[in-house]
């Protein structure tokens, strides 16, 4: 997992309050890791802490999995 | 109107996690406040607080991850994290754990706040001034909202009747048991899960309440002195936080279950004072009043009272009002009776006070002892009233009535006896 993974990981963990071993490319926040749609809110707003950069709301709405954060991160991240 | 018990008991004060512990100390006669340790408190006039000590559990100290997932706990102010521990405990003492949708429709909760998420608002102020609004977290309204502490145990409990909160500032905990106890006897729910929670332990609080000259500022080197109702030295309040949560029940339901029943709420009183918005009026007539209203609807005279836990804060005004008011209303029965203040121990935990105060007064009756009146070593004013200094005392407790006042001028008394056998 690249560096950008790692990350978006330990935030996942972090935020969702779930084991490391389930945060995997395709787990969705939402079907797997418990997440509701405010806990989704809160990790787009870490994410953007994180990596510095803005991640609009049309943006957001298409990041429902682990690697899709990864993927638009690796993309967009300005740090 | 059906008749309304006590079967649950639940706490987290200043002096320990839990309603035994809690009650132990309060019965040793310690103190439950500390120099504030968990911010700048240089620039303060009140450097005291009477915090809720932080640990792993043991020694009576309060580890929140036994009753709020950590990743909960980083969305909600502490009232709520308190609020959610002592329900718990409640619940699992009345030993009611809902789990039909009958009994859960049938059981409610109202646990209010004074102020609510205090501190997450001042910070998330500074947050928007500091970062703009989009670092604003989705959940900053609902871990603040008063409701919420209700909210999240409703949701932890699966508790689906009524989902309400009480907010009269300081007279909160007490309303809330009161009113919890009338949707029973009118039938809206068969058991309500009922308190106060607060947490207003933090600069914005200490500094507000500095400002309205509420607080003690004369014992910062001598925290555990600072709570001295009735004393000639008394300088104000000293702030607690933390949570006091009762199961109330509908007596027949309470005893087909076979739920072990502590005492009944016979009479709940409420007045308004009319006159400042801190003040009380100064011949505690708004008091007076609603202790007069508790005692009729309880059907009770005033010397068949045993003991009054009092507002008492601890206040240079308040203190003398409140006991002008008790000594109007017992008149001759002054002299039988023991009134004390449990916040010399525990500090005013606002919100809560009512809450964990009414807790206090119905544990006299189960242990025939009433609680002191710690650091009262010279009475300001000369009363017949036994203001059980120092030490507790045992003697036979039937009848207890808890007073609690509040900012507004609004004011409640509720008054507990023994189920006779």
């Amino acid at each position: 997992m690249s560096d950008i993974g790692e990350r978006v990981k330990k935030i996942v963990v972090e935020h969702l309050g779930v084991e490391p071993e389930k945060v995997v490319d395709n787990a969705s926040f939402i079907d797997d890791l418990g997440a509701d749609s405010l806990d989704t809110v809160e990790l787009v707003m870490a994410f953007e802490e994180e990596f510095g950069c803005e991640i609009p709301d049309d943006a957001a709405e298409t990041i429902l999995t682990v690697g899709d954060a990864t993927k638009f991160l690796e993309k967009n991240a300005k740090s | 109107m059906r008749r309304v018990v006590v079967t649950g008991l639940g706490m987290v004060s200043p002096l320990a996690c839990g309603v035994e512990p809690t009650w132990k100390r309060i019965l040793n006669g310690e103190s439950g406040a500390r120099r504030i340790e968990s911010f700048d408190v240089s620039d303060l006039q009140t450097k005291i607080a009477c915090t809720v000590v932080r640990g792993d559990g043991t020694n009576g100290s309060f580890n929140p991850d036994k009753w709020m997932e950590p990743k909960d706990q980083r969305k909600v102010d502490d009232f709520i994290i308190f609020g959610m521990a002592a329900a718990g405990q409640a619940l699992d003492d009345a030993n009611w754990h809902p789990e039909t949708e009958e009994d859960k429709c049938a059981t409610g909760t109202m646990i209010g706040s004074g102020i609510g998420g205090l501190n997450g608002i001042a910070e998330t102020a500074i947050l928007l001034k500091e970062r703009g609004p989009r670092r604003v977290s989705p959940f900053f309204i609902p871990g603040r909202l008063i409701n919420l502490a209700s909210g999240y145990v409703s949701i932890a409990h699966g508790l689906k009747g009524p989902n309400h909160a009480v907010v009269t500032a300081c007279s909160t905990g007490a309303h809330a048991v009161g009113d919890a106890a009338r949707l029973i006897a009118l039938g809206d729910a068969d058991v309500m899960v009922a308190g106060g929670a607060e947490s207003p332990i933090s600069r914005i609080g200490i500094a507000g309440f500095n400002a309205a000259r509420a607080l003690s500022t004369g014992f910062n080197d001598t925290p555990e002195k600072a709570s001295r109702p009735y004393d000639k030295d008394r300088d104000g309040f000293v702030m607690g936080e933390g949570a006091g949560v009762l199961v109330l029940e509908e007596l027949d339901h309470a005893r087909r279950r076979g739920a072990r029943i502590y005492a009944e709420v016979i009479g709940y009183g409420l007045s308004g004072d009319a006159y400042h918005i801190t003040s009380p009026s100064p011949d505690g007539d708004g008091g007076f009043r609603s202790m007069l209203a508790a005692l009729k609807r309880a059907g009770l005279t005033p010397s068949d009272l045993d003991y009054i836990n009092a507002h008492g804060t601890s206040t240079p005004l308040g203190d003398e009002i409140e006991l002008g008011a008790v000594e109007r209303l017992l008149g001759n029965a002054a002299s039988k009776v023991a009134m004390s203040s449990t916040k010399s121990s525990t500090g005013h935990l606002l919100g809560a006070a009512g809450a964990i105060e009414a807790i206090f007064a119905i544990l006299a009756i189960r242990d025939n002892v009433v609680p002191p009146t710690i650091n009262l070593d010279n009475p300001s004013v000369e009363t017949a009233i036994d203001l059980v200094p120092h030490k507790s005392k045992e003697r036979e407790v039937n009848v207890t009535l808890s007073n609690s006042f509040g900012f507004g001028g609004t004011n409640a008394s509720v008054i507990f006896r023994r189920l006779a056998s």
